[in-house]
């Protein structure tokens, strides 16, 4: 828990009713990192995700961002008797923030199945973005007396496009992108909303070997770009050793390795769970 | 019909930033008020062809306020996804906030003759003529614009109010729960022990109508005295015009986006950034705001009011002009406005009066008109679905000769009975024919009239453009 560490997430346990998505995780990404988490499909990767984010509230433990907590919870009565959760009586508060808050603390994410605005154009999809930075009041921004900040949000929402190669496809609606831009235009959604640590749930999904290729290189150049700590899930194996600087390995919601890429993949129970193991062998 | 499109061009001006350049936008502004000129121009000649008491001063008056109650609700409904019902309950407070502010003084005592004169005594626009030296005019004018925006301003407290709880329910829960609320503010208006406010279950009146108002002003300018109707149609379409046009404007900005991110998908509207309650409630209490404005203007048209009118059938109406003019349209809420009011006022009025044919020569004439129009219809539907299956057309072949079998039956009836009396054509068949059509609409025409497309100078060029384009496409091909 240095202060070097943008996320931290301590202890988190993800329970539905009598399913634990997520068994007491620790985890941290530190300042201009690229962590994976990986793990076969319902290890709970989405689940941490949405923890982070604050659309499920941890039935245990904390998460904390820069140093600011912006999750703490304990499990409570009902809970507490079929499950303690670890270090349960360290968490004594209950800190909730809602997914709103939370980005404008700084994490933005992208969605596993694409959740862009799909009846809106992509120029506004990144200007919607944008929207929480807005100083104008509702009543000067109704009237359209911020001129000028409408000017500088479309033309910084345009810049940003233009980086991620969308920029001579301003009007088009969101949901008439191929599949591959699509997932660039939820990136640089994402972006727009100036963050320091951002989420990517399978930014390969469906990619072909070429495209993540590129996808990888725009990973990496986005976070020099942008001084971003980026946090990602994905099943290419060849991205993820190729570009992430730690590696999480999730099964069933239990942690089973971390480490850098070479550690996680000699590790021998990532190979057995996920990695595959070898029958003949 | 003409005199609409100067309401969409009052309020549209604002929807081409987007895509146009500078000098393209100046040019649009101009085209724009030649098109208000021109409408202005039609709703003049209007004036000094027709008769004063034409249907269509009436019917364009009544548009006028639906307009900006439907182009209200579909900012919450269109744009902002949230189906709510509560457009009704919200008109009334707007409506008796207009009442109980204008109705003057020395006519109190008449209205609220139950109530002791009521408890309200002063009316906004005598104060106003006070502050200016007496001047009824001015009082009138200042009066009647500060009673519309308190209209508004308390429909959008009220709003305030019920959204707290009512706004973290989604979907069908919502809409139950505001046409709740609704009824609610209904049955509370009507209560007797608030009837020194709300004049209980008895109608407010004498309040400044459009009518009233200007009345006043042809009393002091004989040009206004020759031309009545064109100004007491002129006053209600530019509040509308007004109102719609701050709709038009909050759409384009960046509060109405936000509000179109969370139509199309909550979820990522809040990993944006976007705080939900705050834009779900701002976008309440602004679709109450104008609501209740249009309520005001409601009653400013009605010249008397009574709570007992605002039931959740009139929020059945706005909503029918959102879903003909299409959800997600500004100008088709207009468009579906004026088809309402002029379909349920005036079009289909000759359906609610008997007819009666007595001699040979009128009844063979109208079983050959009646004849041709059942034979017209069975063409359309073999035209409409030649390319169908065929059990389809059979199907279609078949109930199309029962309808026919019938319709000749009765005709030969009434032929050899010494006087016609024309079928159905009796008080209430307006409604059935009415349903008829917003049956059909729903079934075919699911998207409305305008879909969530706008009628505007981009829309229209591109209509022209791609006609050109086909046109030389065509030309080269020959």
């Amino acid at each position: 828990m240095t202060n070097e560490n943008v996320l931290t997430l301590s202890d988190i346990t993800m329970q539905f009713g009598g399913v634990v998505a997520v068994n007491n995780l620790s985890l941290d990404v530190g300042q201009g990192e690229i962590v994976a988490l990986i793990g076969p499909n319902g290890a709970g990767k989405t689940t941490v995700f949405n923890v982070v984010t604050g659309v499920y509230e941890a039935t245990n433990g904390s998460v904390s961002y820069k140093g600011e907590t912006i999750l703490e919870n304990h499990p409570g009565f009902k809970m507490r008797k079929t499950y303690g959760g670890i270090n349960a009586d360290k968490y004594t508060k209950r800190i909730v923030k809602t997914p709103d808050v939370i980005t404008s603390l700084g994490i933005a994410r992208t969605f596993q199945n694409i959740r862009l605005f799909k009846d809106l154009s992509v120029l506004e999809n990144v200007m919607i973005a944008m929207h929480m930075h807005l100083k104008a009041g509702y009543f000067s921004d109704m009237l359209h007396m911020n001129g000028a900040e409408e000017a500088k949000l479309r033309q910084d929402s345009i810049d940003i496009l233009e980086m991620v190669g969308l920029g001579n496809m301003l009007e088009d609606q969101a949901s008439s992108l191929p599949y591959g831009q699509q997932r660039r235009l939820e990136i640089a959604r994402a972006l727009a909303t100036k963050p320091s640590l951002l989420l990517l749930d399978e930014p390969a999904a469906g990619m072909n070997p070429q495209e993540t290729l590129e996808l990888s290189h725009f990973i990496v150049e986005i976070k020099n770009h942008f001084h971003l700590s980026v946090l990602m899930i994905e099943h290419h194996m060849d991205l993820v050793m190729s570009i992430a600087d730690r590696i999480y390995v999730l099964n069933f919601g239990e942690l089973i390795a971390s480490g850098t890429p070479a550690a996680v993949q000699n590790n021998k129970c990532v190979i057995d769970a996920y990695l595959g193991a070898n029958e003949d062998a | 019909m003409v005199a609409k499109v100067s309401n969409k061009q009052g309020a549209s001006p604002k929807s081409f930033q987007n895509k146009l350049e500078r000098h393209d936008r100046k040019t649009q502004i101009v085209a724009d008020l030649i098109v208000i000129v021109i409408c202005l121009a039609v709703l003049f000649l209007l004036d000094s062809v027709l008769d004063s008491s034409s249907m269509i001063f009436v019917v364009l008056k009544k548009t006028a306020v639906y307009a900006v109650v439907a182009v209200s609700m579909n900012l919450l409904n269109g744009f902002t996804g949230l189906f709510s019902l509560g457009q009704a309950g919200f008109m009334l407070i707007g409506a008796y906030t207009y009442g109980i502010l204008m109705i003057p003084s020395g006519d109190r005592a008449s209205v609220y003759q139950y109530f002791d004169g009521g408890i309200v005594k002063f009316s906004l626009q005598e104060v106003f003529a006070g502050i200016f030296g007496g001047n009824a005019g001015v009082g009138i004018f200042f009066g009647v614009l500060i009673a519309l925006i308190l209209a508004g301003v308390f429909a959008a407290l009220f709003a305030f109010l019920i959204g707290l709880p009512v706004l973290r329910l989604k979907g069908d829960y919502l809409a139950i729960a505001t046409l709740g609320f609704a009824e609610i503010i209904r049955a509370l208006f009507q209560w007797n022990t608030i009837g020194g406010l709300t004049n209980g279950s008895n109608m407010l009146r004498k309040f400044p109508s459009f009518d009233s108002i200007v009345a006043g002003w042809a009393a002091g300018s004989p040009f206004v005295a020759a031309h009545i109707p064109f100004f007491s149609t002129l006053l209600p379409m530019i509040i509308a015009a007004i109102c719609i046009s701050l709709i038009v404007m909050l759409i384009h900005s960046s509060y109405g986006r936000s509000f179109k991110a969370i139509r199309d998908d909550e979820v990522a509207a809040e990993a944006m950034g976007i705080n939900l309650a705050k834009h779900k409630m701002l976008a309440f209490c602004t679709s109450s705001f104008f609501a209740g404005i249009g309520g005001a203007m409601l009653a400013m048209f009605q010249t008397t009011i009574q709570a007992n009118a605002f039931k959740s059938s009139m929020t059945y109406e706005i909503l029918l002009i959102v879903v003909i003019g299409g959800i997600g349209s500004v100008t088709g809420s207009i468009l579906g406005a004026f088809l309402f009011v002029a379909a349920s006022e005036w079009w289909l009025r000759f359906l609610d009066t008997e007819m009666v044919f007595a001699d040979a020569g009128t009844k063979t004439g109208f079983v050959i008109f009646a004849v041709a129009i059942v034979a017209l219809l069975a063409a359309l539907v073999i035209v409409k679905n030649r390319g169908k299956e065929k059990k389809d057309f059979r199907r279609i072949a078949i109930i199309a000769a029962a309808v026919a079998f019938i319709v000749i039956a009765a005709l030969i009836n009434y032929l050899v009975s010494p006087s016609m009396n024309v079928p159905l054509l009796r008080s209430g068949f307006r409604l059935v024919v009415f349903s008829l059509i917003i049956m059909i609409i729903v079934l075919f025409y699911r998207r409305g009239i305008m879909g969530s497309r706008e009628l505007n100078w981009d829309s229209v060029t591109a209509f022209f453009m791609k006609r050109r384009n086909a046109d030389k496409e065509g030309g080269e091909k020959a």
